[in-house]
């Protein structure tokens, strides 16, 4: 299996660094791996790109913690009282149906060329998934484990710490894995639109001056940014939700 | 006569006294679901109920356990009155509710968590509960990890762990198949036996009633009520599994079924 991967890795880089020009494709159109390579070794030394990177890995993760904070603890204050969801369900509602990104202007005119609104776009855009599944899996938990814990005397924090926050922690998870990957694309967003820090002004600094092999290597980073956001999602996930049975927690 | 129903002084553990519960509906004229209950239930004696569909059998489980009011009436348990959940008493369901992300050990140990008994104390309670109900050596596996009659023995456990003085139980073991159903009938009458336990059992299987029981109370149809009162006769509380094959298991059953209408009853 291992080798069988590695051996689909050489493979494709193979494919992309002939094939492009096998097939007359020019290499602004699309620069084969070792240019791509050498552009990268050239930015580490003359654009600060590890200094790009960071900033662009320290938003995105700030923009989660909040966002996860928020959706969580939105989540389970409207999974606990119906009415509260009934009041604030239209307003959420807009809200989720709104295309995040499009706040990122409005985030640029409020706040400036700062960190504040990048990390505000990953902030609104993580909350949902996140809400929704502590919402819904709130309001899943068997009624009657409920009336079995205020049987045996259970006050309401009791109820809270004891069933309904480890009863909510699989769908929890759930959602971070897909708010992980929706981080990356608020932030680079937010840098899109303004800034001069950060992967998304690289990029848009790569577009202006036609540099489509700048533009490659900030692409492959900012992957990189979400694969390890999401590994890391994993990694506490099994650590976490070990109680569950292999194949379900595989498949969530 | 059992040796029970001899000893007039033994304690009334669980009384309704004059119970009449409604519910309010959406036509507003609201429904009865049961009316002038009276039921006494002694120490260590156990008593099944029995009765159609919808006849208000849980209704009387959830008064019993505090959970929901009695709208006339008041019931009693160890003489007090029951207002509120209290440690007094602990129910158990057809579902086993057992917490998945517990283990088998930390869940008999919920309900001494809820009390806030200390951890040394509620993992020697656990332990000796769960040898006793013979799920030794599986303190450490989670509930999916077990098969339906292991969970519900858990559950059991769990029930008894917090050493109330009457275990309301709501058809403990409809969901089981039938095997595993007379092991753990016969698993609950050696437990309740040995621990001397009060009990209120519902149920549907007329054998079941008649093979754990002391005593079957039969209710009517909604508004329930209790129609009847059956002694059941047979030695050896502690051995439901050799209680069902008694001669007189065949009458009680015949009585039941004609007072549940059961053959006139439209399957």
């Amino acid at each position: 299996m291992a080798a069988a991967s590695l051996g689909l890795f050489v493979l494709f880089l193979a494919a992309w660094q002939w094939g492009p020009p096998a097939m007359g494709i020019p290499a602004f159109i699309i620069p084969p791996a070792d240019q791509v390579w050498h552009e990268f070794v050239r930015m580490l030394g003359r654009d600060q790109l590890m200094y790009h990177t960071s900033i662009t890995a320290l938003q995105v993760l700030l923009g989660f913690v909040f966002g996860m904070l928020l959706g969580m603890v939105v989540g389970f204050v409207l999974g606990m009282s119906a009415s509260a969801e009934f009041v604030l369900s239209p307003y959420i509602l807009a809200l989720q149906i709104a295309p995040k990104v499009a706040f990122a202007p409005l985030f640029v005119i409020w706040f400036g060329y700062t960190m504040t609104p990048k990390i505000l776009v990953a902030v609104l855009i993580v909350f949902f998934p996140v809400m929704i599944n502590v919402l819904g899996a709130v309001r899943a938990i068997d009624p009657d484990i409920v009336r079995l814990a205020r049987a045996f005397t259970a006050n309401r924090f009791q109820l809270f710490w004891k069933i309904e926050f480890p009863a909510a922690l699989p769908p929890f998870f759930a959602g971070l894995r897909i708010a992980a990957t929706l981080a990356v694309i608020g932030v680079v967003v937010g840098e899109l639109v303004g800034g001069n820090t950060g992967l998304g002004y690289l990029l848009s600094f790569g577009e202006g001056a036609g540099n489509t092999a700048m533009v490659f290597v900030t692409i492959i980073l900012l992957t990189l940014i979400g694969i390890v956001l999401y590994g890391a999602i994993v990694l506490i996930e099994r650590r976490v939700l070990h109680f569950m049975p292999a194949r379900a927690r595989a498949a969530g | 006569m059992n040796a029970l129903s001899a000893d007039v002084t033994a304690r009334t553990r669980l009384e309704f006294r004059d119970v009449t519960k409604r519910f309010a509906s959406k036509r507003g004229s609201g429904i009865t679901a049961v009316q002038g209950l009276n039921i006494s239930i002694r120490d260590g004696e156990v008593v099944s109920i029995i009765g159609p569909s919808g006849c208000g059998k849980s209704t009387l489980l959830n008064m019993a356990s505090g959970l929901d009011p009695a709208s006339e009436g008041d019931v009693f348990v160890d003489g007090v009155r029951v207002e509120r959940p209290n440690a007094h008493v602990a129910f158990m369901l057809q579902k086993d509710l057992l917490l998945p992300w517990r283990t088998i050990r930390h869940n008999v140990e919920f309900g001494l968590e809820i009390l806030g008994r200390p951890a040394r104390e509620r993992r020697g309670i656990a332990m000796d509960l769960l040898a006793k109900c013979r799920l030794r050596g599986f303190e450490d596996h989670y509930p999916h990890q077990l098969s339906g009659g292991m969970r519900q023995r858990a559950a059991l456990a769990r029930t008894l762990a917090v050493d109330p003085s009457v275990l309301l139980m709501d058809e403990p073991f409809s969901a089981l198949d039938a095997q595993t159903k007379m092991v753990l009938q016969q698993d609950l009458g050696r437990t309740l036996a040995e621990t001397g336990k009060t009990a209120l059992f519902v149920t549907h299987d007329l054998v079941e009633a008649i093979a754990l029981s002391h005593r079957v109370l039969v209710m009517s149809q909604r508004p329930g009520t209790i129609i009847e009162e059956i002694v059941v006769d047979i030695p050896d509380i502690s051995n439901p599994m050799a209680r069902r094959t008694h001669p007189h298991v065949g009458p009680y059953v015949a009585r039941l079924m004609e007072l549940l209408h059961i053959d006139e009853a439209d399957a």
